[in-house]
């Protein structure tokens, strides 16, 4: 064997078994497959666009809070950097306008008072089952984790396959929950003639089995942006979906920034090393 | 060529009452510093510097996040996200040990690969790689153990299924099983008994694992470092001191690694593990698709590759248990595969074979993937159990150099093809 075919079998050996670290997530049903789409904050120079963090509260507040809570977030995760960045006083007022339970007091009782900045944002419902309870039985899933807690599954060929999952590692695509929202919210259109839709269900063609409780969220023009865009549907799924995205990962921005460094640094001291090595081996052959 | 004088010189006072007293410096310098290094190791040889980071890694990260972890189960998976959200760098040092757990199985699965490919585990290198096994065995209870604390779905099932796998002896002695998986959860069914335990062991087994590689070192320093050719060090120019040819070259593979390491710590945090894991635990809702962590893949294919339940347990378990009887399963008198030409080619497709069957313990367990699983699981132990005897005793070995120097520096009688050393640049 020569030096060549022996090195680029470990090459090969090396990509091969990288390659055969599976796709994440597998949904429940059938899954369909599911478009990427283009993120502020993928890839290795994403950073979220605090503009459209902004937008996306304000799209999470209106059209989803009635429902589902972000209940892992605290009120002043809203004004820190690297999220929306709302002005501090702002997010005071607002989580005054929620009531918190607090307590017991010095006679020993529980009791409401304003939120602070300090509190977790309160969820809409105090259980599951008060949630199911107002919801025809379905449970409206805290949304803090949630582009997290969904993935895409791969569709393409078997050969190809592993040579996607290399790319994904190598391009550090994370955002497959992002793409899966981003195409739920987008996806209710009207169900084939063929499909028996059951009661209270509607159909959503991005949705695992197709038949999913929520009706569709988001409807065009129910909300106006402060910053003039248009409230398209399309533009609000995107916009909650990115501040979603940054709730299960406040410290995205600055995860992203330090690992710029990092690397860099790492970088020039595998060099350094290389070089050394090399010097100190030199006389060894 | 291992039990070499050591050439340690004490220098001041105080190191010259200690070395008559406690003479560790001069182990120390003996084992680590002018310990003879075969001259012609390649990069897969500083996989060993890399797993002892490894795990010096999830060690100090794991004890620090041990003190801000709850393990209840109604508080464990709400104090990741604590650790994720509110301590300082908590978010860094959970992807640190949760990408570190992937990177150290990576490594040493590589490590292992090295060993069969130019056959370390031959005589006298017996026990050395025996106690490897062992270590083997032990992370991968470690790292089981590990990822059911985070309580998220993945985590509650994974030990549902496994602990579960135990009353499969059920089928030998009827309640045998039932009693075994009870004693395991300590109760009905997996509840904060059972992740309070987990942790204790979870916390615990590192340590023996810590105790084991010494064991392991101590092993290979007796018998020396096998090498890309598999011959013997003989004499002085066929090998190198450790430091500083090895340590440099060590530090220049583990600078490698760590490059590697920190993309996935950095930019893909998440790509490794399971998104139903970011789902708390409910011991309501079963997730369609019940997979291990990546690294356990090849054998939960195994495991479901067998139509009984029974079977498909003792068929994982023999997975692990046959590398411990490698060393004499291997009837050739040459060690490295470089100079094996038949058994070579077999060992490439065992190689591809794990991989395969990695990629189909991801997939469900229907149709065309569990035929090709049990085509797969079937060379792989025919494999160990037919291929290694066998082509051992009739394969003829091609022509090898006569020394380890010959190999890297070329020489006379130049045997073709034969003299392949990566350091040659």
């Amino acid at each position: 064997m020569t030096t060549n075919t022996s090195r680029m079998k470990w090459v090969i050996l090396v990509a091969l078994s990288i390659a055969t670290v599976p796709l994440l997530a597998h949904a429940a049903g059938e899954a369909v497959p599911i478009d990427r789409q283009k993120w502020s904050f993928a890839g290795f120079f994403g950073r979220f666009d605090q503009n459209q963090l902004q937008r996306g509260f304000q799209v999470y507040k209106d059209a989803c809070a009635q429902c589902h809570g972000v209940s892992r977030l605290a009120f002043r995760n809203l004004a820190q950097k690297g999220g929306p960045v709302f002005n501090e006083d702002a997010v005071k007022g607002l989580a005054a306008t929620y009531q918190v339970n607090d307590g017991p007091n010095d006679d020993g009782k529980m009791f409401k008072r304003p939120g602070r900045l300090s509190d977790r944002i309160p969820a809409p419902y105090a259980n599951e089952q008060e949630a199911r309870a107002t919801h025809n039985g379905a449970y409206p899933p805290d949304l803090t984790l949630i582009t997290k807690a969904r993935g895409i599954e791969y569709h393409g060929s078997l050969f190809a396959h592993p040579f996607h999952i290399v790319k994904d590692m190598a391009s550090g695509y994370q955002e497959a929950g992002a793409d899966y929202l981003y195409a739920l919210l987008t996806g209710y259109v009207a169900a084939p003639k063929d499909f028996k839709l059951a009661d209270g269900m509607q159909y959503n063609k991005a949705f695992p089995g197709h038949q999913i409780a929520m009706p569709p969220p988001l409807i065009e023009g129910n909300i106006k942006f402060q910053d003039g865009t248009p409230a398209t549907v399309d533009q609000m799924a995107r916009d909650v979906t990115a501040f979603l995205h940054w709730a299960g990962d406040p410290k995205h921005d600055e995860r992203k920034g330090m690992g710029l460094l990092v690397l860099l640094y790492l970088l020039i001291t595998a060099v350094l090393l290389y070089f050394a090595k090399k010097r100190i081996w030199a006389s060894a052959h | 060529m291992a039990q070499h004088e050591s050439s340690y010189k004490p220098g001041s006072r105080i190191e010259h009452w200690m070395d008559e007293r406690l003479p560790v410096m001069r182990m120390m310098h003996g084992q680590f510093v002018d310990f003879p290094t075969p001259r012609n190791l390649n990069y897969l040889w500083t996989f060993g510097g890399i797993l002892t980071f490894c795990l010096a890694v999830q060690i100090v990260t794991g004890i620090v996040l041990a003190m801000h972890y709850i393990p209840h189960e109604s508080m464990a998976f709400d104090s990741v996200e604590r650790i994720r959200r509110d301590v300082n760098y908590g978010w860094l040092i959970r992807n640190v040990h949760a990408v570190g757990a992937s990177m150290f199985f990576f490594a040493v699965y590589i490590h292992m690969a090295r060993g069969l490919y130019y056959g370390s585990y031959k005589a006298p290198r017996e026990v050395l790689w025996i106690l490897g096994v062992l270590l083997f065995l032990l992370m991968m209870a470690t790292g089981f153990l590990g990822y059911t604390l985070p309580w998220g779905q993945m985590s509650f099932w994974g030990v549902t299924v496994i602990t579960n796998l135990f009353s499969s002896l059920d089928a030998v002695i009827p309640g045998l099983g039932t009693k075994i998986v009870t004693w395991l959860w300590g109760g009905f069914s997996v509840s904060t008994v059972t992740l309070n335990r987990f942790f204790s062991l979870h916390y615990l087994l590192p340590f023996v694992i810590a105790g084991v590689v010494v064991l392991h070192i101590w092993a290979l320093h007796v018998v020396g470092q096998n090498n890309p050719t598999g011959l013997d060090i003989k004499t002085k120019s066929d090998s190198v001191p450790m430091a500083p040819h090895a340590v440099m070259k060590d530090l220049f593979g583990l600078g490698v690694f760590v490059l590697l390491f920190s993309w996935f710590v950095f930019f893909a945090p998440d790509y490794l593990g399971h998104a139903d894991n970011y789902v708390p635990a409910n011991p309501l809702v079963t997730p369609p698709h019940i997979v291990p962590e990546w690294y356990f893949l090849p054998f939960y294919a195994i495991l479901r590759a067998i139509p009984s339940k029974l079977g498909g347990v003792i068929a994982m378990f023999a997975a692990i248990v046959i590398l411990v009887f490698v060393p004499w399963l291997d009837t050739s008198r040459v060690r490295s595969a470089r100079y094996r030409p038949i058994f070579k080619w077999f060992l490439w497709f065992f190689f591809f074979s794990v991989l395969a069957l990695g990629y189909l313990g991801g997939k469900p367990a229907e149709g065309v993937y569990v035929a090709w699983a049990r085509f797969f699981t079937a060379y792989y132990f025919g494999f160990f159990l037919l291929i290694m005897p066998i082509v051992g005793v009739m394969e003829t070995p091609t022509a090898m150099p006569r020394s380890i120097a010959e190999s890297v520096l070329g020489g006379s009688g130049k045997p073709a093809g034969a003299t392949s050393a990566p350091e040659k640049r």
